[in-house]
């Protein structure tokens, strides 16, 4: 075993390096407007140098670089030391690039791709419906091909969209064959927020949080959307949103995260003068061993990545082990904090951001952990992939699709 | 980066498996647990055979982390034997340029381990060696004939442990409490138990993912299940992420990284909770028939228990990392 990464990519860390003290970060006297056309250009340069798009043809606004998970990761640790910004998050860049890349025509790659890479078109995912969670493939959203052929109109409602507030447009799946099998009537559809038929509407969540962050749901009343920006065939959509980034996933900076907020919660039990007590320093390295379990779990599965093979059952279950390291975590960071587990979590109603968080910040914890066990494919779903593509066990026959 | 086994690694573990499957199959396991002895000659020799007593000698190639691969196999079969105590006796033996590692490496003299402050070893009745590791007192060797052994019915029926009295000051001083090499031999002892739990576990979770997959219920097999889809899941969350523990804890003692001691305390901690819970849900998971004697699952049930206990609580080294840690 080794845990470091090789002289060449210690090489290629200096030369990141050197790259950022040059770049990184923007003269102090930036503000507004300014800052952010500073931070376009600082990553329209990385990108050139082949730091950031890397999986993206150069014609289309990547770098276009061969897949190598240990100079990712170096180039993600290397920026995240210097706080320099990496690519533009989100669906755009995880779901409708890659997409696109994939399934997409020629006219979509560059209609879309170089605005979602630099920044200029959100997206919100259109999947889920009131009725239609986990069971993706029974989504009611309709789309009916205008009298001569060339538009789509939709009808129906989607719903806990994502940044949906800032979103400009929409990648969703519309049932178009209303009588074909379930997963065969599906189409896959790109489509302009901004337009009459469209009404977004904010969801106010359990945690109290309004504003621009938060879900919305989205009305659709006869929206329409060119049929040129159809991906993939009429009827395959449930198909094509199956494709996903293959590319330089593998990243130990999960961990990384989960280990600073656990150093935050030893500093919590220092605080609040309870770290001599032999039950909490029992029950902060019993969450340890789970922390570091996904830690080293992370190596394991990055090794793999680097090594180009398949890590087996353990990638599919550190989303699970995050969500329930961090509802461990939650629990006994509201038994540090006592009383003031009475008060309003800090990040609640837009509150955030006003003066200093007290002890309460704790409880942003507390109702993320919840929402963790939700977003990103729900608990119990991450327990049935992980019984069956991890295990081996037959699929519960209402979710197989037979019939 | 380099975060997983090797072709060879994988090689030994799967030599160990095989040869355990042939000199110690669950008939005699059964035999073993119904029977007083404690210790198995059969399997012990077969695996001696293969050449890995010496896998901790300094000039072996080889380091914890083999060692560890092949106690966790070892934890797998429910073996017998004091596999423990004879890979760290080598190792104490062989350092200290004392005694005789290559009668140890054979595996022809057996060495058990005590710990210090404890007055249980395993195998006690079968040992020639009793090998002491106290992290206060340091380590030392000593000869059968100079401790007495008290039988007692035990718990775990795969290795038995046997009450054993030392007096004090008996035997061969081999390192002193300041040597380097008594804190290493005790943490490597703490990832050795580890990983027989990491293997008594896995083998447990994978007995009831094919006890559901092949029992049928309600003309189905029970795996379909959501209800216990999702228990074996939980089992198999518990279980798979911990292994990378116990191959860190033993890459740092292997590579001696300042956080080896600690690394060690939280893989045996947090691997024999592991157990113990991995073998109650296995047990739930069966239903009655996990609940029977002639099934064996109550032998990993045992035998996790006992790791648990050995070499000091979960709670023991949990406190012992948090000081470590400067909490």
């Amino acid at each position: 075993m080794d845990l470091s990464y090789g002289e060449a990519a210690e090489t290629f860390r200096a030369e990141v390096r050197a790259f950022l003290s040059l770049h990184w970060p923007p003269p102090s006297d930036l503000r507004g407007g300014d800052l952010k056309q500073f931070v376009r250009n600082f990553r329209a340069l990385a990108t050139e140098q082949g730091y950031l798009h890397r999986a993206i043809p150069k014609r289309y606004g990547g770098s276009e670089q061969p897949v190598d998970v240990i100079r990712a990761q170096v180039i993600r640790e290397e920026f995240q030391r210097a706080r320099a910004p990496m690519e533009v998050g989100g669906n755009g860049m995880n779901m409708t690039v890659p997409t696109l890349l994939e399934k997409g025509t020629e006219e979509q790659k560059e209609l879309f791709i170089r605005k979602t890479v630099e920044g200029d078109y959100i997206w919100g995912q259109g999947y889920s419906e009131p009725g239609s969670g986990s069971d993706l493939a029974s989504v009611r959203t309709k789309g009916e091909l205008s009298a001569d052929g060339s538009k789509w109109i939709i009808n129906g409602q989607k719903i806990w969209t994502s940044q949906g507030m800032q979103s400009t447009h929409m990648f969703m799946l519309v049932r178009t064959e209303p009588d074909a099998p379930k997963h065969d009537g599906i189409t896959y559809l790109l489509i302009d927020l901004d337009q009459p038929g469209v009404t977004r509407r904010p969801i106010r969540q359990m945690t109290g949080e309004e504003g621009d962050h938060t879900f919305c749901e989205f009305f659709f009343d006869n929206a329409e959307t060119p049929v040129s920006w159809q991906v993939g065939e009429r009827g395959q959509g449930w198909y094509v949103s199956r494709t996903t980034l293959k590319h330089e996933r593998a990243s130990i900076g999960g961990a990384d995260g989960l280990g600073k907020q656990f150093a935050k919660l030893v500093d919590l039990a220092k605080e609040v003068g309870r770290i001599d007590d032999p039950i909490v320093r029992d029950k902060l390295a019993q969450i340890e061993g789970s922390v570091l379990s996904h830690r080293y779990s992370s190596y394991r599965i990055f090794s793999c990545a680097a090594a180009g093979e398949d890590p087996g059952p353990v990638a599919l279950m550190m989303k699970l082990l995050l969500t329930e390291i961090g509802h461990e975590m939650a629990l006994l960071a509201q038994e540090l904090i006592g009383e003031h587990g009475f008060l309003e979590p800090a990040g609640a109603g837009g509150r955030g951001n006003r003066g200093p968080r007290g002890p309460e910040k704790w409880l942003d914890q507390i109702m993320g952990s919840l929402g963790n066990s939700i977003a990103g494919g729900a608990s119990n779903i991450q327990r049935n992939i992980i019984g069956e593509r991890g295990l081996g066990l037959p699929r519960d026959l209402a979710m197989s699709g037979e019939r | 980066m380099h975060f997983h086994l090797t072709e060879e690694q994988a090689a030994i573990q799967d030599a160990v498996r095989g040869t355990l499957a042939d000199s110690w199959p669950m008939e005699r396991v059964h035999a073993f647990a119904d029977g007083d002895a404690d210790f198995d000659r059969t399997s012990w020799y077969a695996l001696m055979a293969l050449g890995l007593g010496g896998m901790l000698a300094p000039d072996s190639g080889m380091g914890l982390l083999d060692a560890a691969l092949v106690c966790e196999v070892a934890g797998e079969a429910a073996a017998a034997g004091p596999l423990i105590g004879q890979l760290l006796a080598v190792a104490a033996v062989a350092a200290s340029g004392r005694g005789d590692a290559e009668a140890l490496i054979s595996g022809k003299t057996i060495a058990t381990l005590i710990h210090g402050g404890s007055d249980y070893a395993p195998s006690a009745r079968a040992a020639d060696l009793f090998l002491i590791v106290d992290r206060a007192k340091g380590v030392r060797l000593v000869a059968a004939a100079d401790v007495t052994i008290e039988a007692v019915k035990a718990a775990d029926r795969t290795r038995p442990m046997s009450k054993v009295s030392i007096a004090d000051g008996t035997g061969e001083a081999l390192f002193a409490a300041t040597d380097q090499m008594t804190g290493r031999l005790a943490d490597a002892a703490l990832v050795l138990v580890a990983a027989d739990a990491l293997g008594g576990a896995q083998k447990v979770t994978d007995m009831s993912v094919a006890y559901a997959k092949e029992r049928e219920q309600f003309g189905q097999p029970i795996g379909r299940f959501q209800g216990l889809k999702h228990q074996l899941a939980h089992m198999a969350l518990d279980v798979e992420p911990a292994r990378a523990l116990v191959w860190y804890a033993a890459y740092a003692w292997d590579a001696q990284l300042p956080d080896a001691p600690r690394a060690a305390a939280m893989a045996k901690a947090h691997l024999c909770d592991v157990y113990v819970r991995a073998t109650r849900a296995a047990v739930a998971a069966h239903g009655g028939i996990g609940y029977t004697w002639e099934y064996g699952l109550n032998y990993w049930f045992r035998r996790a228990m006992a790791d648990r206990a050995w070499l000091g609580s979960p709670a023991e080294h949990r406190a012992r990392a948090a000081t470590l840690a400067g909490w």
